[in-house]
């Protein structure tokens, strides 16, 4: 095992659950990735962190942030990175494939079933519902995480600020994402080189 | 729809999705105006109606919304064999375009982040690396919330009170925030909530 930072390194008397092989990182994406209707990110975190444990919530939060800055999808970035972190190569190629190929027959067969009922409107309203609860899957992901910013070099106060910042400037005034990510992402990652010893 | 696609259409198809690979920074579905783009109205691969729904499908169906490429790929192709009714070979064609465009959207972006991750992970003690990856923590979360926030919003009914729809995504936030329960029956619970007219 090899923990992403130091600082988020489990002590060695607690040694933390793994995958068992890249078959099993090959299941377990696959299982995750069928239970992700309208996106993976809330099953992966209640899967990987809180079921299986193969993530500390602050690897978790650590591997989510490069994954999001990271160019391809993020939550193909993350099996990517959990997969190489336990069986290297293999493992990465296992864990995005569990995540593909799966889920890319069912999406085949919703798109030739789709043509009959399109003009439903109560799969239509179905569709709604589960996009409403996956939206507060996704906020109580965020929500979970934020005990572990109390250990921040920042201080927890400054680290909510940042929160509350980037929740205004992407969610209520809809500014892209790569300017946020540049200057909001920038200055917190100044800031904190500043703040933690050489 | 049919359509003439000769090797060079395809070549050009994938380079294309190469190259937005390496664009997708923070999720394919930035690049989904830039596929519009190409995919309608430049080349007239793909009918609106192809295009919107090829999304549509990939969020409400399970596993990676990036799905939505797959489906993208695949209509290109079963308009080259002349649409889905066409037998075998339509069906050929758009299991191959859909190789095309995954395999495309793909590759370079795992691969620039396989090797950014491995130099980062053999790097972690750096001060740069480790300012990097604690800094952009409550930058994540706050994303993770607002990304919640636009997808609970974003799907109003004209016919049922936007406010439904908000307390359903409370509801569902506070019920994972604070049990176990397993969150296929929270969707479910959200379809039936649809289907019977609440959102």
């Amino acid at each position: 095992m090899h923990p992403s930072a130091p600082a988020a390194a489990p002590p060695p008397d607690h040694p933390h659950p793994q995958p068992a092989s890249p078959r099993d990182l090959f299941v377990s994406f696959t299982w995750l990735a069928l239970q992700g209707f309208g996106g993976v990110l809330a099953i992966v975190q209640r899967e990987m962190v809180e079921k299986k444990k193969w993530l500390t919530p602050d690897q978790f939060l650590e591997d989510w942030a490069v994954a999001q800055v990271m160019p391809g999808p993020n939550v193909i970035n993350l099996a990517l990175m959990i997969g190489d972190r336990y069986f290297g190569l293999r493992g990465a190629i296992a864990a995005v494939a569990g995540m593909l190929t799966v889920p890319l027959f069912v999406i085949l067969a919703l798109a030739v079933l789709y043509a009959h009922y399109a003009a439903n409107p109560q799969v239509a309203a179905a569709l709604r519902g589960m996009g409403a609860v996956s939206g507060g899957l996704i906020a109580a992901t965020g929500i979970k995480l934020i005990p572990q910013l109390r250990k921040h070099p920042l201080g927890f106060a400054t680290c909510l600020g940042f929160v509350a910042l980037v929740f205004a400037a992407i969610a209520l005034l809809k500014i892209p994402l790569g300017w946020v990510l540049l200057a909001v992402g920038g200055v917190a990652c100044v800031w904190t080189w500043k703040k933690i010893s050489p | 729809m049919t359509i003439a696609m000769q090797w060079h259409d395809w070549l050009a198809l994938f380079g294309q999705y190469l190259l937005l690979s390496l664009l997708s920074i923070s999720g394919a579905i930035t690049t989904v105006p830039d596929m519009h783009r190409y995919l309608v109205a430049q080349h007239g691969w793909l009918t609106e109606a192809q295009f919107t729904s090829s999304v549509a499908i990939a969020q409400a169906a399970p596993g990676p919304n990036v799905l939505f490429v797959a489906l993208m790929g695949w209509n290109v192709g079963l308009n080259a064999g002349g649409g889905i009714g066409a037998g075998p070979v339509a069906w050929l064609l758009g299991f191959f375009g859909l190789m095309v465009t995954m395999v495309g959207i793909m590759l370079p972006s795992t691969t620039l982040t396989y090797f950014a991750t491995r130099w980062g992970h053999r790097n972690r003690t750096r001060r740069e690396v480790r300012a990097f990856k604690q800094g952009m923590a409550p930058v994540v979360v706050g994303l993770l919330i607002a990304t919640g926030w636009v997808l609970a919003g974003g799907n109003q009914s004209p016919g049922v009170p936007a406010w439904h729809l908000w307390l359903l995504s409370g509801v569902a936030a506070l019920v994972v925030w604070r049990t176990r329960i397993h969150l296929l029956w929270l969707l479910g619970c959200g379809a039936a909530l649809g289907a019977v007219g609440f959102v």
